[in-house]
């Protein structure tokens, strides 16, 4: 009587067992793809703030960023782009990318002081990136040249709020000159 | 039509464990070879051995990232995104580090979020002295152990010239 439930028991917490291993790699299966698209195809971002206020609302706008761009190196002058901080690395901030490797790029100082102007030729392997408001943006007039590792992706598509909806037409900013 | 299920199977079986393979070297841990004797005698002691010292990499790291002097970091070139270097952190955000630029010594403040890498033969690494200090984001990761050969596995130790360094927190 005992060795028959005993046998019972056995079958049946190997079914349980089973039914939760299963359900288990499941859901790492489901994980692993959540990560491998949010890393190498495309990912959520917010913005906010004065940044890029004539691209974005002040009170914060949520779009997609594809990364095979990046990877690829196939970003170029005008495109808007995801970037961690220079000065801070767990933020992300979205610029326009203005300048490339070996390109010249010229800039306005400070526009709230005087109209003059810098010009400067961007490193190898960095990028110059400036927010469309340049009243009150930090960027690479601050923190100068930005290495091209720090890119996180290319912004394509705002999904907040519903009705701006859409993808986004390259920024009409100036051209660097190259 | 069992061979086509087969090898469907198989086909399904080996993108399951490239998926979860490469989702656990991105956020958890990996391993990877060094190449180069920058890091001499750290790893790669001799020039002369015909494999490289192959290292295990954290990924835990990066949530936070901070890190402490004397880590070994892995991190993408300043000059060239697609090269990762390994490098030992000598300086913080905010700290102050001793350097002979030009043959004459200089001092130069680490800026926010940044740090400041060198290799531990300096005689032949490419480091801050020469790009200086990089960004922390472009850290990704960082060196806990040396995993091969078996004769040299062990914890790699945080070292660092304590009298170039000076920092005032």
């Amino acid at each position: 009587m005992v060795g028959l439930v005993g046998r019972l028991w056995n079958l049946q917490y190997k079914s349980i067992v089973k039914e939760a291993s299963g359900k288990a790699l499941a859901v790492a299966k489901f994980f692993c793809v959540l990560h491998v698209t949010n890393t190498y195809l495309c990912t959520f971002a917010l913005a906010y703030g004065p940044n890029m206020v004539l691209t974005f609302n002040l009170t914060g706008d949520m779009f997609l960023a594809e990364r095979l761009s990046i990877k690829f190196g196939k970003v170029g002058p005008g495109d808007i782009v995801l970037l961690r901080y220079p000065e801070s690395p767990r933020k992300v901030m979205v610029k326009c990318l203005l300048g490339l490797e070996s390109h010249s790029v010229t800039y306005v100082v400070d526009p709230m002081k005087s109209d003059r102007r810098d010009t400067v030729v961007v490193p190898k392997g960095h990028v110059w990136v400036e927010g469309d408001n340049i009243y009150n943006s930090r960027d690479s007039r601050q923190f100068g040249p930005v290495p091209y590792g720090l890119l996180e992706g290319k912004v394509f598509c705002k999904i907040w709020p519903p009705k701006e909806f859409g993808s986004l037409m390259k920024s009409g900013m100036k051209d660097p000159d190259l | 039509m069992g061979t086509q299920s087969l090898l469907w199977n198989s086909v399904k079986k080996f993108l399951t464990c490239g998926l979860i393979g490469l989702t656990i070297s991105d956020r958890y841990a990996s391993i990877v070879p060094v190449r180069g004797a920058s890091m001499s005698p750290t790893f790669n002691p001799r020039a002369r051995n015909f494999t490289d010292d192959y290292v295990l990499v954290e990924k835990f790291c990066l949530k936070k990232y901070e890190f402490s002097h004397g880590d070994v970091v892995v991190f993408c070139s300043p000059s060239n995104h697609k090269e990762k270097h390994i490098k030992r952190i000598i300086a913080l955000p905010g700290d102050w580090i001793g350097t002979t630029h030009n043959s004459h010594d200089d001092v130069l403040k680490v800026p926010k979020g940044h740090c400041w890498v060198e290799g531990d033969n300096s005689a032949s690494s490419m480091d801050s002295r020469s790009f200086g200090p990089i960004p922390l984001g472009l850290v990704k990761g960082r060196v806990t152990h040396v995993v091969w050969p078996p004769q040299r596995i062990g914890l790699v130790e945080r070292v660092f010239p304590q009298e170039r360094v000076s920092s005032f927190k």
